[in-house]
């Protein structure tokens, strides 16, 4: 399995460490009700086809990323810079 | 038809013309006092104490495939009740008890074979954790032994003790603990159940729940509407999937963990033996394989396969501590779809629709709950109570804070 | 027997091996499975179940029968197969799964109790009495069951792991191959090419044939030639690519030193992982068997693989051949034989209307129906019509039709497509990304088929690619069309094996079809059929067609099972290469670790790391009296410890002060210049993560420490929180923990110490206060903070100068009635203290349960906060930190009750974490958990450890044992 990391290029699965759906950059903001931290930190799409999720290059640039990926082929067909997203 | 000794033998005698089908293939009835969806070791086991201990016979078990073709058919076929949290603990331990009995109670050979479970530890601060482990087995009255190096030694004289990267201190024995024929779990609840006239439904996928104010009254399948009474989603590796049907998002993500085996070889392990330090696991099959793993690939994954990094890494794990199985060799690689949640706990439990109930969220350690899974989600299908073991598995604990938390890892799913 | 002249086998390299004990001759280039053959020797194995006699049925890497043992002088390879191991001299090969010889073995007793040996019979029996499962019906089972031994030594052999790169990986050096390759390597793509075996060519080597008007093999050594004189083509024999991965990945096992005696610095294997851009599976076809009764005795072998003897390795398997065949296969076969000088016996074609022209006899429309002979074949009995008779004959060839050789489209999940024009199944595809099959294993069985197909698929990669593709005319070959045959098991009374490797009959799937084990998952599970060595290639298909015609529906609706990785068994030792003893992990030292080591220190592991536990001094005989000692040391002079390894992060920017705000619980934008905090980190899910100081150095710049075990976890959690939710923040960080060594100096002589050796005296440096300080000319760092709980410093320098410095710190130390201490002093120290570890904060506590709720600042939000605030994670019921003190020796991992209370799970309200004897109090002292602890101090616990045999009464008390004011810290 490889990804194509956007500073860094092709690299091989095991250079990066998952961390679970981008779903986790939608912190809530303080004070929000209690529903709305167990949502964030719990409960999950989970979808069965495309998917986005976050990925850091760990042993290479340091870089989290956003992935776009099919969970049933694995086909990736996207990666962002987490910090390059629109409105970081 | 009941199985014996003495069938096979005179069958045997007889050219085997006469043993009759394990299970019926019945069409779906209308409607069933009460439907298990997923035909899985878990589905099937519900239905069977749905039948057995709640005498309720008028029930289908919905299967989208063929029986026993989801994580039940894929594991690694480890039993145990080593757990050291109140809530996991007297769960597991009452799966053990169910084990311990399940040949007389299904009539089926399931093959449970005691050999010992030993968790092996790699530093004082690990000793520690698993004395707290084993500790809290004894503390509810089961087994646990506390090894050191030398008890370790006389065990598994064979594992690299002077040259491995993390010298081995000592193990946790769990004497009780061991593995069992996967496939046969299956198989034997789901004769065992039609023999009290359990539907088993194959080649049927569930495609819709249908709830009216608040209740369930049916699904929707491939083979046409099915009305029932209760519904029970039983069907990890698919249940984000199934959930939404009824409008739900749960707490779970979906990871891959691959298993292997060797090609059969003459007695060797006679444990189930796990390393502290590296993601890796064995114990030998009555075949012969050598059957093992590791953790996930870490991941979300539906695709039943994985990737090479967690295969190697489980191969330099076992060179490490275990260099005499270098030259056994990986015959198969396969993956299951695990429901990863984020305490590493299992879910048992009502929905917000009155009727549909949920049990799912096993993790990787769904095998060894087969017995006790079906025992208490038919308990609670039935009574609409939770099971006294299965209290604390509660879809509601990730929002209060009342977690299962064995590995320490937090509420992120694949860390468990 | 040796045929003179045929064969590629090197006549003029002589090879002696061995055999259970028997030395035989052989030639360079000779399987084990061919130099036995020639030696008339036809019994080469027992079978898993019934221990019936076998001989090879192939010639290849899926044999199912001829798996024996090799072993080398120090070791023994189980289940290697005999068609594909390569003799050398020397080598000693043994049978295997037996008891007794091979000839004889005691096992085959269960033959004659295959009646009651059904597909699944164990599920039915061994269930009583109980007890007699684990202690007499599986140490029985398992004793007969599994096949090679392993010899339980450790794996002394040398393995590798490598990677490669390819724009063009082609899989199968055959015709296909071959001009895959060409095209490809013409084109200037980078190309490996990979076969299995030691020669390029393929089935051209057995088969023969023209190309381009030559003879096939001449083609072949043409391409090869051209193929090994280009720089961009990288050609792999004895490599067979075992599986397909994500994004171009395969895996590959490399056989670098299987064929040859054992070598210094040789690898027996190599694994591979190979990133190819684009594959081309040209993998060839497998030749299927056909079920008759007795169809598996030694001497019955696939008409593929009489003709891979007798061409290839110039070795007929028998001296009277039938053949039962209904292609034009089986009929060149028996030319080729002739021409030979060997004896066909017949030809037995199940076609009615075939030509029975032929130089022997050949009986159409009939049927091999039974076999006889006690250890290999002697006679077989053929049915035509109505009529049956014998035929005396020692080897019979077999074909039931081909498969295409597709398991690698199966990989990833591809589901095979039934080609009823081919009576196969042929490869989905796309069902890899990126890899086109061709030729054969494409369902494509002519020679010209395999050479326009392989051109066509490398011509579609280059494209791809963007290669300009070149121009080769295809060379003329035989086009034959492919004979469709579904010949899968004769009708007859008998046992007719359909997986040989695992005693799978056609009677054990119609049983499991009877038992309504109908699903085709279902029957391989319940007969085991695929299961074996040979993974069904040679059962899989005939094995579904029993089933489809048991249970009355066609092939395809019947379904396959699928082929997973690896393609042939892969041992553990080459995919674990580099794991063995210390490889399994990298080895990070401190910079003071040859001096510890000097001081005869041991060493222990601490993550990666390796930290000395105690410096033992003469006359200690003891771990405990060297801890002792330390801790005194340090309580009553100056000890020296290395703390290089806890995690560094520099972390700079206008926004570092906020940044450290929203990761710590407490506040940090407050922290004067100058000046260090402790700070406590949680989880978003509210759990601590970790615990350190952190020194403000300058206006906009902080050095984080963080423990040893998390400063990576730290790490990628600082990237995270700054990436995601503050990008635009003014901040930059990195590690810097291993660009300074670091020293914790403590003791009432602490000061003492560093003003003996710093370029000028220690000023005022107040109790969490830092200063820049020249030693030696270099400028280190000084931190006063304590772990010790006394007047304690750290002094950091730029790495190379780590040792330097620990070596004078001891030295000047031990003038002082100091030294260095360890590990175990070092927690004894800190338990004295009451200061949280892993042990404490092991991911499943609090701030609140570690009594540090007050440090989480209502003023400001910070990570992990408001998942803190859930209910169940605070109140009475959560188990609090305290301390335990007894005169009993306590252990950690013990289990709290209050006295009197049945030991039970219900009474069960907490645990020890910590625990040490405390020279300075003279007592043991444990850290511990306890449910609503801090409400309970001065009561009392028992410490119940049944592992360990203790049960305890102790005192409950605060968990800072020692100096609860901190007067020694500050002084």
């Amino acid at each position: 399995m490889r990804l194509t990391c956007p500073l860094c290029g092709d690299r091989d699965r095991r250079e990066f460490h998952y961390y679970g759906s981008d779903a986790y950059l939608d912190r809530p903001a303080e004070g929000a009700a209690p529903a709305a931290w167990d949502d964030y930190l719990h409960n999950r799409d989970n979808p069965a086809g495309l998917t986005k999720d976050l990925w850091y290059h760990e042993q290479g640039c340091a870089q989290w990323l956003v992935v776009t990926r099919n969970t049933v082929t694995h086909e990736v067909s996207a990666v962002e810079l987490v910090a390059g997203r629109a409105g970081a | 038809m009941r199985y014996s000794g003495l069938k096979v033998l005179t069958e045997g005698l007889f050219g085997n013309k006469g043993w009759k089908p394990a299970w019926r293939d019945p069409a779906p009835k209308a409607e069933y006092d009460a439907i298990v969806i997923g035909g899985g070791g878990h589905g099937l086991s519900t239905a069977y104490y749905l039948a057995k201990n709640h005498k309720l016979t008028n029930v289908a078990v919905l299967e989208k495939g063929y029986l026993g073709g989801g994580n039940v058919g894929r594991n690694t076929t480890i039993v145990r009740a080593n757990y050291f949290l109140p809530g996991n603990q007297e769960f597991y331990s009452h799966s053990l008890k169910l084990w311990e009995g399940l040949e007389a109670e299904l009539n089926y050979n399931v093959m449970h074979s005691q050999r010992g479970l030993i968790n092996l530890f790699h530093s004082d601060g690990q000793r520690d954790a698993f004395a707290r482990r084993g500790n809290a087995m004894v503390t509810l009255g089961d087994d646990a032994v506390l090894l050191d190096r030398e008890g370790v030694r006389e065990l598994l004289p064979w594992l690299d003790f002077e040259q491995t990267r993390f010298p081995i201190y000592g193990g946790l024995l769990h004497p009780r603990g061991g593995t069992a024929r996967h496939d046969a779990v299956a198989w034997g609840y789901a004769r065992a159940g039609d023999r009290r006239g359990v539907d088993l439904i194959q080649n049927c996928e569930v495609t819709g729940i249908d709830i009216e104010g608040g209740r369930v009254v049916g699904v929707q399948t491939t083979r046409g509407a099915i009305r029932a009474k209760k519904v029970g989603i039983v069907v990890a590796g698919r249940s984000s999937q199934v959930a939404a049907m009824a409008g739900m998002r749960l707490p779970i993500e979906s990871h891959v963990l691959q298993a292997f085996v060797t090609e059969g070889l003459k007695p060797v392990i006679d444990h189930v033996i796990s390393f502290g330090m590296g993601h890796f696991y064995i114990s030998q099959s009555d075949k012969g394989g050598l059957v093992f793993g590791g953790d996930l690939d870490f991941y979300a994954s539906y695709a039943a396969r994985g990737n090479l990094p967690m295969v190697e890494h489980v191969m330099e794990a076992g060179m490490t501590l275990m260099p005499m199985i270098g030259r056994a060799r990986v015959l198969r690689s396969w993956g299951g779809i695990m429901d990863m949640s984020p305490d590493g706990s299992p879910i048992i439990d009502k929905t917000h629709v009155e009727g549909l109930y949920l049990d799912c969220g096993w993790n990787y350690g769904g095998f060894k709950a087969v017995p006790a899974s079906g025992w208490c989600m038919a308990h609670l299908m039935a009574t609409d109570q939770p099971h006294d073991v299965a209290r604390r598995f509660r879809l509601d604990r990730f929002r209060t804070g009342h977690l299962l938390d064995e590995e320490g890892t937090g509420s992120q799913h694949n860390l468990h | 027997m040796r045929i003179e002249g045929k064969g590629l086998i090197d006549r003029a390299h002589p090879v002696r091996f061995s055999f259970d004990g028997t030395s035989y001759g052989g030639y360079r280039g000779d399987t084990l499975a061919s130099a036995l053959l020639a030696n008339g020797v036809r019994l080469m194995g027992r079978s898993f179940k019934y221990h019936r006699p076998r001989g090879p049925l192939t010639a290849g890497s899926e044999e199912p029968n001829a798996l024996v043992e090799i072993h080398g002088k120090t070791n023994q390879t189980p289940n290697v197969r005999a068609t594909v191991q390569e003799i050398f001299d020397g080598l000693e090969a043994r049978s295997q799964n037996r008891l007794g010889s091979l000839k004889y073995d005691l096992l085959e007793v269960n033959d004659l109790l295959a009646p009651f040996f059904s597909a699944g019979f164990y599920y039915k029996t061994f269930m009583w009495p109980r007890a007699f499962w684990e202690s007499v019906y599986e140490p029985m089972i398992r004793r007969a069951a599994g096949l090679g031994r392993l010899s339980g030594k450790h794996d002394e052999g040398a393995y590798e792991k490598a990677w490669a790169w390819c724009d063009l990986l082609v899989i199968g050096a055959g015709p296909a191959g071959l001009m895959a390759a060409l095209t490809a390597a013409r084109a200037g793509a980078q190309v490996i090419l990979a076969d299995e075996t030691p020669i390029l060519g393929g089935r051209l080597a057995s088969d023969g044939g023209m190309i381009g008007g030559e003879p096939a093999l001449v083609w072949a050594a043409a391409v090869e030639a051209e193929l090994r004189s280009l720089p961009n083509v990288r050609i792999m024999t004895r490599t067979t690519i075992t599986g397909a991965y994500d994004n171009g990945t395969y895996g590959a096992l490399e056989r670098v030193g299987l064929h040859r005696p054992a070598k210094a610095n040789l690898p027996r294997e190599c694994f591979w992982r190979i990133v190819a851009r684009r594959a081309v599976l040209a993998a060839g076809a497998m030749e299927r068997p056909v079920a008759f009764p007795d169809n598996d005795r030694p001497g019955i072998m696939l008409t593929s693989a009489v003709r891979t003897y007798l061409n290839r390795y110039g070795v007929v398997p028998g001296q009277r051949i039938t053949i039962f065949d209904g292609s034009e296969t089986g009929r060149a076969l028996a030319r080729e034989l002739m021409a030979a000088g060997v004896q066909v016996a017949g030809i037995i074609d199940p076609r009615p209307d075939a030509s029975s022209l032929e130089d022997c006899p050949v009986h159409l429309g009939a049927e091999v129906v039974g076999s006889r002979g006690r250890l290999g074949l002697s006679g077989i009995t053929v049915r035509k019509g109505a009529e049956t008779f014998e035929v005396e004959t020692d080897c019979l060839a077999i074909s039931g039709g081909w498969n295409p050789t597709l398991h690698l489209t199966c990989h990833m999940n591809g589901r095979p497509r039934w080609a009823e024009d081919l009576m196969a199944f042929v490869p989905m595809e796309g069902a890899v990304p990126g890899l086109v099959a061709a030729g054969a294993a494409a369902g494509r069985f002519s020679t010209h088929g395999a050479l326009a197909g392989g051109q066509a698929a490398a011509q579609g990669a280059l494209a791809d690619l963007g290669f300009k593709v070149p121009d080769i005319a295809l060379p003329e070959a035989e086009d034959a069309p492919c004979q469709p045959r579904a010949l899968w098991a004769v009708a007859a009374e008998g046992r007719a094996w359909v997986d040989f490797a695992n005693d799978v009959t056609t009677k054990d799937v119609r049983l499991a079809a009877q038992e309504n084990y109908r699903s085709v998952e279902h029957m391989k599970r319940y007969t085991t059929q695929g299961m074996a060595p040979d993974q069904g290639k040679n059962s899989n298909v005939a094995a579904l067609a029993v089933l489809a015609d048991a249970t009355g529906r066609s092939i395809p609706e019947t379904g396959i099972t699928t082929f997973r990785p690896p393609y042939v068994p892969v041992s553990i030792a080459a995919m674990g290469a580099g794991g063995r003893g210390a490889g399994f992990a990298p080895q990070r030292l401190m910079t003071s670790d040859q001096a510890s080591r000097d001081r005869m220190a041991p060493m222990i592991e601490a993550g990666l790391w390796y930290r000395p536990s105690y410096f033992p001094k003469p006359g200690e005989t003891t771990w405990k009296e060297a801890c002792d000692r330390e801790v005194m040391m340090v309580r009553n002079a100056v000890g020296v410890a290395d703390v290089s390894t806890l995690g560094k992060i520099d972390i700079q920017g206008r926004d570092a002060a906020r940044f450290l705000d929203l990761v710590y619980t407490n506040t940090f934008s407050t922290l004067p210049v100058g000046r260090v905090r402790y700070g406590l980190m949680l989880r978003e899910d509210g759990m601590v993560l970790d615990d350190g100081t952190s020194a403000r150095l300058g206006e906009n710049h902080f050095l984080m420490t963080t423990t040893t075990a998390a400063a990576g976890l730290v790490m990628r959690h600082l990237d995270f929180v700054h990436q995601a939710f503050c990008a635009d923040w003014d901040l930059r960080f990195i590690s810097v923990t291993e660009s300074w060594a670091q020293f914790a100096v403590a003791g009432p002589k602490a000061r003492a110490l560093l003003n003996s050796m710093l370029d000028a005296p220690l000023g005022d440096v107040p109790f969490m206060g830092l200063a820049s300080v020249p030693v030696g000319g270099v400028e280190a760092r000084l931190f006063r903070i304590s772990f010790s709980g006394e007047e304690g410093y750290e002094i950091a320098v730029p790495t190379r100068y780590g040792e330097a410095l620990f070596r004078d710190l001891l030295a000047r130390a031990e003038t002082m009635g100091g030294g260095p201490y360890g590990m175990e002093a070092l927690n004894v120290l800190r338990i004295e203290k009451g200061f949280v570890t892993h042990a404490e904060i092991h991911g499943r506590v609090t701030a609140f349960d570690i009594g540090m709720a007050k440090i989480v600042s209502a003023k400001k939000d910070c990570i992990g906060k408001a998942a803190s605030q859930r209910p169940g994670l605070s109140g009475p019921e959560r188990q609090q930190l305290v301390g335990l003190r007894s005169f009993a020796p306590l252990t950690a991992g013990a289990h709290l009750f209050r006295p009197g209370a049945v030991i039970g799970q219900a009474a069960d309200e907490g645990y020890s974490t910590s625990t040490c004897w405390s020279p300075t109090l003279n007592c043991w002292l444990a850290l511990a958990f306890l449910t609503d602890g801090r409400a309970r101090l001065g009561e009392q616990v028992r410490l119940v450890d049944h592992l360990r045999g203790k049960d305890v009464v102790c005192d409950v008390c605060d968990p800072v044992f020692l100096d609860p004011d901190g007067g020694r810290m500050r002084a």
